[in-house]
């Protein structure tokens, strides 16, 4: 099975080609689709999830969320969030 | 801030009970079928829905209010969705309005022309159903000559750039080949296979003494599936999906009645799973008459085994029953005549006794043909089963 592979600041995640992400009114929270399946992301997860867009790289992606969040630090949350979602599958790395 | 990631989608134990949201939507759009195969899921009685299939416009209506209360994954399907020939507005409909659409098709029918206009109304996926890897095989059991048919259609999935589900139904006759059929999954370059074992409900219950498998085959074909598992991870998914009749706890029935899912069939009946309509006494909503929305949250039918007030013993007293729900309320009455027995696959069910008998029966008739002949499903097997009263 995959494995955990350590992610480092310079790398440019994109979210592979089978999965979706989307904001759900309904449920208040962001949706991980794929073929015949979803998965809610929670709060922290979906906004870092929705700022994997094939360009920036993972020290922009935690520099944006610290921004937004006006919270310092977050670049270990965010890579161990990111290394679980290449785990799963649910994003590539360039 | 934590990032674990997912979030349970069930309710907690003790809390009141919450409706949730229906997330996943099912759209039967129709049951005709080319093909006929014997454990076919749809009803035994499906021929009396041909004259009274909901319309375009139904459609489009019903998927407007699903994504209004929380509906996101759509699966359209069948009988084969394709013998629709508004199947691509539906689909570009349900694109627009943000549903994930899922294409669940045998694959007859899926021309270039059909393909090229569902990519570019917005198709998300496509799941090609496969009865067996052999030629032979893939054309008894769905009783046609198809097999070539779906390999040029698994090409054109992979040419329109779609991942493709590989989906593959066992059972006794197929089993044995699990091997080849993994290797045809990997040769079409499938990033995900599911390996689904029978469920024994209208056609499958009808077929069951010829579908189950033995409990050695089963075992045999669980360890070839993890050594493919082991070997190709993400790159093409496995899930090998157990039969029930060989566990000693019930699945989690659709996580629950009422909780995330919900069936729209060809003539409109709204269902909280596919098999529902064979209970007795439950007077299931159509569409034509009131929402959907009403129909989630107020109906009687979708109330009636939300919680646990229904339940009887050995269920009311477990502390399991807010993991398998007591599992599933259609075979708890196709095998015990009562839908709110505990589902007899509990090995805690005083019916228990009829699931060790058909494992029994299995092992016993491990080369013996049943005596009862196998019946595809077609029209006319139809209309004698359901005048038999078989449902
Ligand atoms: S199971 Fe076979 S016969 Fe039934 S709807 Fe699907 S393809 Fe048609
Ligand atoms: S007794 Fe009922 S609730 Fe308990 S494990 Fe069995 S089916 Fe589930």
């Amino acid at each position: 099975m995959a494995e955990t592979v350590p992610l480092s600041l310079d790398q440019v995640p994109a979210i592979d080609r089978k999965y979706r992400i989307q904001w759900e009114e309904a449920q208040e929270c962001y949706v991980l689709l794929f073929p015949e399946g979803l998965i809610k992301l929670n709060g922290s997860a979906g906004e870092i999830m929705k700022r994997v867009n094939g360009t920036s790289s993972i020290a922009d992606i935690t520099a944006d969320c610290e921004k937004s969040f006006k919270q310092p630090d977050l670049e270990q949350d965010v890579i161990a969030f990111l290394e679980i979602a290449h785990e799963r599958g649910w994003i590539g790395i360039k | 801030m934590s990032a674990d990631g997912l979030e349970s989608s069930s309710a907690p134990p003790s809390a009141p009970q919450k409706v949730g949201h229906p997330m996943w939507l099912l759209a039967e759009l129709t049951y005709k079928c080319p093909l006929h195969c014997v454990f076919c899921y749809n009803p035994i009685d499906y021929t009396n829905t041909f004259n009274d299939e909901l319309s375009t416009e139904e459609w489009i209506c019903v998927l407007k209010e699903g994504r209004e209360i929380g509906a996101v994954q759509l699966g359209l399907s069948g009988g084969e969705p394709l013998m629709r020939d508004d199947l691509e507005t539906i689909i570009g409909e349900a694109h627009q309005m943000g549903y994930y659409t899922n294409l669940i098709t045998s694959g007859v029918g899926l021309t270039e022309p059909r393909i090229k206009a569902m990519k570019a109304a917005g198709l998300d996926h496509i799941q090609l159903s496969f009865q067996d890897s052999t030629r032979e095989m893939n054309d008894f059991l769905s009783s046609t000559r198809t097999f070539d048919l779906k390999n040029k259609v698994a090409q054109l999935i992979k040419q329109y750039d779609y991942p493709m589900v590989f989906n593959c139904v066992i059972h006794r006759l197929n089993i044995d080949h699990i091997d080849k059929i993994l290797d045809m999954a990997e040769n079409m370059e499938a990033e995900y296979v599911e390996l689904a074992n029978t469920q024994y409900y209208a056609w499958a219950h009808v077929n069951r003494d010829h579908l189950l498998p033995t409990h050695e085959q089963l075992i045999r074909a669980e360890k070839i599936a993890d050594e493919y598992k082991a070997r190709l991870g993400n790159k093409m998914r496995i899930f090998f999906v157990a039969p029930d009749f060989y566990e000693n706890r019930p699945k989690a029935c659709m996580n629950g009645w009422g909780s995330v899912f919900t069936v729209v069939t060809a003539d409109g009946a709204l269902l909280p799973c596919h098999e529902a309509r064979m209970l007795p006494g439950i007077n299931f909503p159509n569409v034509r008459e009131r929402g959907l929305k009403w129909a989630w949250y107020e109906s009687e039918a979708f109330n009636k085994y939300r919680g646990d007030d229904w339940m009887q013993e050995p269920c009311r007293s477990c502390p399991e029953k807010t993991k398998d729900f007591g599992g599933c309320r259609c075979q708890a009455f196709l095998l015990t005549g009562d839908a709110t027995n505990a589902d007899p696959v509990c090995d805690k069910s005083q019916h228990h006794e009829v699931v060790l008998a058909a494992r029994d029966n299995a092992a016993r008739k491990s080369n013996v043909i049943p005596s009862k002949p196998i019946s595809f499903r077609n029209d006319k097997n139809s209309r004698q089963l359901s005048a038999d009263g078989i449902v």
